[in-house]
Order: C-alpha cells, then structure tokens, then sequence
C-alpha cells in the first residue's frame, strides 16, 4: 500500500536574480512497510524535499506539487499537524542535531511529553527503553550526559531514540551515517532495518552513498538537481542503472574498480539551482551525451516499477 | 565535578579582585592631595590639633604596616569614622546600602524580566510589526536620559493617574506615625518579618518606579542582545530537529533556543549591576531615595576619603558577589561554561 504519493514537487526560493530552484520536479512513491532510498550528491535538493514532506521548508521558500500526499491527507495543508506525529526527522549531522546545552534525558523527554500524556516516571521508563532499543548501554547513566560527551555513533542512536519517541510511523532520516566511520554506520544501518521490521516502520532514505542503499533500501529515487531522474527496485537500479548518473554513481563505489584504478568520479558540477535547464539536466556532464540532449527534455522511459528520464533508448553504458 | 571546580576557580578570582582593589583603595588613599589629618582635625586646625590627629589616624606608622591595618579593619566592617559628620562609617552604610541593594537587585529583576522575554519575542516573529515595536522601544529605553525617563514616569503614574506614590521609600504615615523596626534595612523583607502586608504592599509600591527607571537601560540593551542571539541560535540545526519532532514553538523557544542564547543579556545585566550600584545618584535625588549614590557623592565633594574608601569596597564586594552568581547561573544554564 502507498503511504506517501508525490507528483512534481517542486521548492523555489524567489530571489532578485530570479528563482532558486532548491527541488525541480521530484516524484516520489514509497510503499508502508518499506525503506526508500533518496540517492543525489551534495545540494541536489534531498534535505529540501525532506523539509518540504515535514512542512519545515525555510522561510519564503515556494513549495508546489501536483500530488503531495501521505496516508490519504494532502500535505500542503496537513504537514504541520502529522509532523512530530506521523511523520519524524532523524537529522543530518547528529552532532549538530541535538541541542549542546540539555541533557540527552531531558531531549527525550521533552519528545515524549510532547506525544503522551504519561507521568514523569513513566516517560523515564519509555525513555530508557527506547535508548534501549537503539542499541545503546547503560541508558540510565545515558539520560545525565550531554551530547558532547557522547561519541557520534551514540548520538546517532540517541537521534534515532528520539524519532523513535514521538511514536511516528514514516520516518525520514538525513544522511543517518555520513558522520560516522563505516563500521558504526553499518551497525546504525542495521539497526534501523531492525526497528523498520519490528515496528512495521516507513523510512525515506536519504543518502549520497550507493552502499547505504545496497545495504538497506527496498527502492530508491536517483536525484540529480532537483529532478528525480531515475526511479526503481534498489536491486534493479545497483546491477542495471539504466539512468547515465545512476551509473555512474555506482562506478564511483570503491569496489566497483578494480584496486589500484583511480576512482570513475563524476566531472564537473551538478547545474546550480539558479540555472535554468532547457534539455537534460545531466547532459553536460553525460558520457554518452547527444546532440538532442542539449535541447529537449528527456522522455520517461521504462514501466511503473522501474521508470527513468533519458533519451538514450536502453541500457547505460 | 566540573562545576564545583568552576565555581572554587571563580570565587578565587573574585577573591583576588577583591584584594587588589583594596590595596588601590589604600594607594590612592596615599596620594591624594589633601591631607587627612588636617581633615579629620576638624575646621581651622592648629597644628597641634593636626600632630593629635595624625596619631589617632597612625599616618606615622610605615607604609606596609598602614596598609595591613588598612585592610584588616576593611575586612571586619570596621570602616572608621566619617572625617565630615564624625559618624561611624558602618552605621551610616547599614541604612543606605540596604536601600540601594533594594533597588538595584528590583531594577536587575526587572530588566531580565523585561529585557529578555521580548528579546524572546521580537527574535521568534523577526521583520513583523511587533518585532520593529520592539526594537523602537528598545531603543527608546537605551537612548531616553534617566533623569527624563524618571520624570515622566513620575508625571504619568503620580501625576497624571495617581496610582503611583511620586518619591520616597514609605508612605509619610507609616515612616512617621508607624514605623517599621530597623532589622535588616530592606523595607519589603523587615515588612514581612514584622508581619505587616500593607507596608510591604506600600514599600513595594514606591519601588516600582525607581526601579523602573534604573531598569530601562539594561532592559533594552538586554531586548536587543537576546534578539540577535536568538536568531542566530534560531537558524541552527538542533532547533529545526526539535520542530521536525514535533516540540511546541514554545517550548522551542523558552526550553531549548533561549538557554543558548541569554549568555549576553546575563553578563550585560550583572554589569548594569554594578552601575546602579553608586551610578544612581539621579535616580536617587528624583525619587528622594535615601541610597548610597548620594552618600557618594556628597562625600566625594568633601573629600571624605573613608567614606569613599569603604564605599567601593563595599560596591566592589557586591558586584563580585553578583558577578558570582551570574557566572554560577550561565554554568547552570549552559554547562560548556564551566568546561571551557
Ligand atoms: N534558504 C534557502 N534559500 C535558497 N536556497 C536554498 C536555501 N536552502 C537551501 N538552498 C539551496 O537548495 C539546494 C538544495 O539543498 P539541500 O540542502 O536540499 O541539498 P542536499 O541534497 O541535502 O545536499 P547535502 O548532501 O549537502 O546535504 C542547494 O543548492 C541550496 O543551495
Ligand atoms: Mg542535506
């Protein structure tokens, strides 16, 4: 079953140099149950998108869409009331995510009040039992530090804790493993699997890194300036990426060359948002680019699972 | 413990202020022109009245010595004798200085009061009319002169509606027919103490203006630091994470955006503690409040240098005082203080 629908979304920030536009055209589909990939590098608008789904884009910022649904309510008029409550945040950079100056007690229990009507005492248990459950020892002795006194795999639990803790169902998590070494992040991965399976959660995967959604993702949107370029089965999209960004993102994985190669990395830039596109946004950067691309926008291609914009017909190279 | 180690390195440090302040005390002592002796003689003295006064005063004795007679009858409240009305120093320190420690301790709660909650709100609704208001008040608080700022208090309140008694600490009925026993020289605490309502409804009613007017400099600097303060703290991330969980706005606000942005508005108010400490005098004469900026200054004008000299050690001990529990308070509220 869907749980959230988007069609054309798109965030734009009026300026005197004419729009900023941080989201393009992103669709997106993600199945209850499920845990989404939203794979883009740095400044293709993921974290924009994110905002927009919790209604905390920043101030003047434009939000529109043809479709923008979660659960059957149209999030243009319900976000504010589902956010905290149906639909949480798990923040990039937890470091920067948890407020310096309150014990990791009283973060937890400012989200748990917030949601429940239990006395102190009760919240305390719920509090122990959800670090608990994010993997993390000694909780009681937990609640007293402050964030600064914890290293960044703890305090990404503690993060995920507290989403945990406003009782919502369809969590977004930020980049949850960038700040981290691999083998934290991995152990992060996995457990957000876990609590995905065990508490019937919805997650949107936002993420920069092709491991992250071959460790987890059931599906995953490729983003590349603000346009949702591919999208399909994570396992389709890692062994057949039929999008030239798609593919070569994954030839930029360490282990998909040969030791000793340098890395496939991408040339260039991705389009500044202020930039206005005419043909295919990833046409001056594509190695198989055509004259055609220059000009006209790409077509949809492929079927409802696996669907992608680009006017090479078939495979990648 | 972090904190407690903080404190002991804070109260050592106000200790020291303390101490060099007094050896300034005693240095200018040494150096200011006119000569205490003659002073304290009395009016057209001869020169044996002169040697007499120089021995009652030990100016022969050596300097070192001086100085640790200086200090150790500094330290036991024994301040000496004024050189002009020939009282001791300490009785007349007993009556003003709980006057002016009324009024600069309300003033200080005041302007936290004021200062910062509309810091708190002009910052949360930036660029809207409330927020340029603000800001005009504020300004307005900062740049109106105190004398004025008392004066139409004075006409608006006393004059004007009538609901605010125009000067002094007491109404005359109950200082003159009824007076309150002297116990610790606060009106409102010797009025509780001697179980007496009205009076400490009265006193409080004679504060409010005096304190007012000392608290409106403070209040708007401190408005304009927690502004700019909280709307840098605002745009972090942490406070986008605690919306995105679903945290009220005030909560947001109060709980989690102000404990990391009132650090300058606390500091800027203990120092406007200090000032309003002896800086009053105008105040003081406005309102006819008996406080120690008029006993100052009135004794700088005669040159009564124990008078002047006990008076900023006494100022010095409160500001450090209050200094201490500013930086208790900021460790409390921020514990990357006492780490730093
Ligand atoms: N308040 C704003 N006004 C105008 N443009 C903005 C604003 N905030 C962000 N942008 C722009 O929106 C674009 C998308 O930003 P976003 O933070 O969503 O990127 P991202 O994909 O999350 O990148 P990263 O991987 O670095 O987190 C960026 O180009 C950014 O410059
Ligand atoms: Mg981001």
């Amino acid at each position: 079953m869907t749980l959230l629908e988007i069609k054309a979304l798109s965030v734009t920030f009026p300026s005197n140099t004419g729009p900023v536009q941080a989201v393009r055209r992103v669709d997106l589909q993600i199945e209850r149950g499920s845990i989404h990939g939203l794979i883009g590098e740095s400044g293709c608008g993921k974290t924009m998108t994110g905002m927009a789904l919790l209604g905390l884009a920043p101030q003047g910022a434009r939000i529109a869409a043809d479709v923008f649904r979660f659960d059957g309510m149209d999030l243009t008029t319900h976000a504010a009331s589902l956010r905290g409550r149906r639909i949480a945040l798990i923040s990039q950079d937890p470091a920067a995510a948890l407020n310096p100056v309150l014990t990791i007690g009283r973060q937890m229990d400012d989200v748990l009040r917030t949601h429940s009507a239990q006395p102190k005492a009760e919240r305390r248990v719920a509090a122990v039992a959800l670090l608990t459950a994010t993997g993390l020892a000694g909780p009681e002795l937990l609640l007293k530090r402050y964030p600064h006194q914890l290293s960044g795999g703890m305090q990404q639990r503690v993060v995920i804790a507290q989403a945990l803790a406003t009782g919502a169902d369809f969590l977004i998590a930020d980049e949850p493993t960038t700040a981290l070494d691999v083998t934290v992040g991995a152990q992060v991965l996995a457990l957000l699997r876990k609590l995905v399976a065990e508490r019937g959660l919805t997650v949107l995967m936002i993420t920069h890194d092709m491991d992250v959604v071959a460790a987890v993702c059931d599906r995953a949107t490729v983003l590349y300036a603000g346009l949702s370029v591919e999208e399909g089965p994570a396992r389709a999209i890692l062994t057949h990426p039929r999008h030239p960004y798609a593919a070569a993102l994954l030839a930029a994985l360490p282990d998909a060359v040969p030791h000793g190669q340098r890395l496939a990395a991408i040339e260039g830039r991705i389009p500044s948002p202020t930039q206005p596109i005419t043909g295919c946004a990833f046409a001056l950067r594509c190695p198989s680019v055509m004259p055609v691309c220059h000009e006209v926008p790409p077509p949809r291609r492929g079927g409802s699972d696996h669907g992608w914009l680009c006017h090479l017909d078939g495979q990648a190279p | 413990m972090d904190l407690a180690r903080y404190i002991l390195r804070r109260a050592l440090l106000s200790a020291f202020v303390v101490m060099g302040v007094t050896f300034l005390v005693f240095v200018v002592a040494q150096v200011v022109p006119s000569d205490p002796a003659a002073l304290y003689a009395g009016p057209r003295p001869n020169a044996e009245q002169i040697e007499k006064a120089r021995v009652t005063l030990n100016l022969d004795a050596p300097l070192p010595e001086r100085f640790a007679r200086f200090a150790v009858s500094m330290a036991t409240g024994d301040f000496g004798v004024s050189y002009k009305s020939r009282r001791l120093i300490s009785q007349d320190l007993r009556v003003y200085l709980p006057a002016t420690l009324e009024l600069a301790v309300s003033s200080t709660l005041l302007a936290l009061l004021i200062g910062i909650p509309a810091g708190v709100a002009t910052a949360a609704r930036q660029g809207s009319w409330g927020d340029r208001l603000g800001s005009l008040g504020s300004i307005l608080a900062v740049a109106m002169p105190t004398f004025f700022f008392a004066m139409l208090l004075q006409m608006i309140f006393a004059s004007w509606l009538g609901i605010l008694p125009l000067s002094g600490r007491l109404s005359r009925e109950i200082s003159i027919s009824d007076p309150l026993p002297f116990i610790t020289g606060f009106n409102l605490i010797d009025a509780m103490l001697a179980g007496r309502p009205q009076v400490f409804v009265d006193a409080l009613w004679h504060l409010i203006l005096p304190a007012l007017t000392l608290a409106a400099y403070p209040a708007g600097i401190a408005m304009r630091l927690t502004r700019s303060a909280m709307i840098d703290i605002l745009s972090r991330r942490h406070i986008t994470a605690a919306r995105a969980l679903g945290l009220p706005e005030r909560r947001i606000l109060y709980g989690h955006a102000l404990r990391n942005a009132v650090g300058p508005a606390l500091t800027m108010i203990g120092l406007s503690f200090a000032f309003a400490l002896t800086g009053s005098v105008l105040v003081e004469i406005i309102f006819a409040w008996p406080g120690l900026g008029r006993y100052v200054s009135d004794s700088i004008l005669s040159k009564d240098f124990p008078v002047i000299a006990a008076a900023t050690l006494v100022v010095t001990v409160c500001y450090v005082l209050m200094n201490l529990v500013i930086d208790l308070t900021q460790a409390v509220v921020d514990p990357r203080v006492a780490l730093k």
